[in-house]
């Protein structure tokens, strides 16, 4: 039996007392595959700001196992509109994401250094790291925020929409990427508009609509939402 | 021309300007990169305003020392339309339009309806571009600014690997346990002294081009945080004194001329920027 990162149980999620997701029932086990899939408007942002401890659930609850604080989540945001033309090294980027671990202390001390240095390393971005975010494509940005997210923690990825506005070169490298990842034991939760990849590399799915379903890529291909999608995609 | 400026530095009031501009310019240029990334650059201009009409009010009672109704005032409203840049129903924009143009016109009507003052439009004047008021600072004057510039900087240096965080993402500061608010509220504080500091040295109406040149001549040119705040504190301090120095000999009003100096720097490094390739 694999350790439960992330246990939610009948959680009812939303804001100030309007529920945007009910009847919400998943466990996310160490080295998982996780996709969240469902319509915009669905709940999926509140279901990240949820998980990583920003909005609290409306009732039932999500614990946290297997030595998971909130703080230990490797976030990776969508990108904002300051980021494109910030100035900054890819280096102070990556490094950033070590704050949490410095506490109140002004400075980085070696260890953290070295750990961006290694996280740079394991994406293959080293000969860029004195390189300007904003001069970098599309999908060397995204390797520098997993680098950054990978630094403030290494056990659990939460990937928001990480293929936006990525050409489909560079999405199909990004899902590579995370798939290898994974391989490496951490376990990845990933949010998604896209189905087709949802199922081609995700281990389990939770699909959020009105009927909320969770459970592994096999059983949600035999489901019923998993065989409406299905005949989407024939009908196109 | 050198002798005539020996001359003057003789005067401890040019001596104490120039202290003053120099540590007013070298705070004021270090928040610059981030209001600017943030979409504030105009917050600096609301507060200015802000600190006008904080202004009036403090010379309708007569107070000897000012800054103690000008700074809490300035603050306050600093930290209240940094959080207005959250969910809130007049937007940030709108909010500080509408905050510095009342500010503005309360602070004038004010001294027009009380005034005590013989030179009406001087005052106003003064207030609004500087004009020689920086040459006119007592010495506790100077000894607030250089007090207040110190923990400026000092807050700075020590935050600055958090206000890089919340300046780039706030989103992931905030996921990763940052305490956002906090640091959001830090800067807003540190805004708003230092936006009473620069009253003095180029008056009100001029802050904002004092807080932002630096910093959007310096990303001309520069690629990395470090390097743009780095470049913009020594940019400004170097536009800060060739305007004070110019003004001495050729007579003309303190801040205009730095603030000049700075617009001539940004074309400078705008050229260079396309010169090394970078747009």
């Amino acid at each position: 039996m694999k350790t439960e990162q992330i246990i939610c149980k009948n959680a009812v999620l939303g804001y100030e007392k309007t529920p945007v997701v009910e009847n919400l029932s998943f466990a996310v086990c160490e080295g998982d595959y996780l996709c969240i899939v469902g319509e915009n408007g669905s709940g999926k942002s509140t279901l990240v700001k949820t998980l990583l401890g920003l909005n609290p659930p409306i009732s039932g609850e999500i614990k946290r196992g297997g030595g998971i604080k909130s703080t230990q989540i490797g976030y990776l945001p969508q990108q904002t509109v300051v980021q494109k033309d910030f100035p900054a090294s890819v280096w102070e980027i990556v490094l950033s994401g070590c704050l949490s671990k410095s506490g109140l202390r002004p400075f980085y001390n070696k260890a953290e250094k070295e750990t961006a240095r290694k996280n740079i390393e394991r994406l293959g971005i080293t000969d860029l790291s004195d390189k300007c975010y904003r001069d970098l494509s599309g999908g060397q940005q995204q390797r520098v925020l997993l680098a950054r997210a990978l630094c403030a923690a290494d056990k659990l990825l939460l990937l928001d929409e990480p293929v936006t506005g990525l050409d489909p070169v560079a999405t199909a490298d990004m899902y590579a990427l995370i798939e290898t990842l994974n391989k490496s034991g951490i376990t990845i939760i990933m949010i998604s508009h896209d189905t087709g990849a949802a199922v081609k590399y995700a281990s389990h799915i939770l699909h959020i609509a009105d009927e909320v379903f969770f459970g592994t890529k096999e059983e949600y291909l035999k489901s019923r939402q998993g065989k409406m999608f299905l005949n989407m995609e024939g009908g196109e | 021309m050198l002798e005539k400026l020996t001359n003057y530095l003789e005067f401890p009031f040019v001596r104490y300007a120039i202290i003053v501009g120099v540590l007013i310019a070298l705070c004021s240029s270090l928040l610059g990169v981030t209001l600017v990334l943030k979409r504030f650059s105009f917050i600096g201009d609301g507060l200015s305003h802000v600190a006008f009409g904080a202004m009036a009010v403090a010379s309708v009672v007569n107070l000897a020392n000012k800054m103690i109704l000008v700074l809490p005032i300035t603050v306050i409203s600093a930290v209240l339309l940094l959080r207005t840049g959250q969910n809130t129903k007049i937007k940030g924009d709108a909010a500080i339009a509408m905050i510095s143009v009342s500010s503005l016109a309360f602070g004038y009507l004010l001294m027009n309806v009380f005034s005590t003052s013989a030179n009406l439009s001087g005052d106003v004047c003064s207030t609004l571009f500087g004009s020689t008021s920086i040459l006119t600072l007592r010495s506790y004057e100077v000894d607030l600014c250089v007090a207040l510039s110190v923990i400026v900087l000092f807050v700075f240096v020590f935050f600055y690997n958090k206000i890089f965080s919340v300046t780039f993402d706030e989103n992931f500061a905030k996921a990763t346990g940052t305490d956002v608010g906090l640091y959001n509220f830090i800067i807003a504080v540190i805004i708003a002294v230092i936006i009473v500091l620069a009253m003095n040295l180029v008056g009100s109406l001029l802050i904002s081009a004092l807080v932002i040149f630096p910093a959007l001549s310096a990303m001309r040119i520069f690629r990395s945080f470090k390097a743009v705040t780095v470049f913009s504190a020594v940019l400004s301090v170097f536009c800060a004194l060739l305007g004070m120095f110019v003004s001495i000999l050729a007579g003309t009003p303190v801040g205009s001329t730095i603030v000049a100096a700075d617009a001539a720097a940004f074309f400078v490094c705008c050229i260079a920027g396309k010169a090394m390739g970078r747009n």
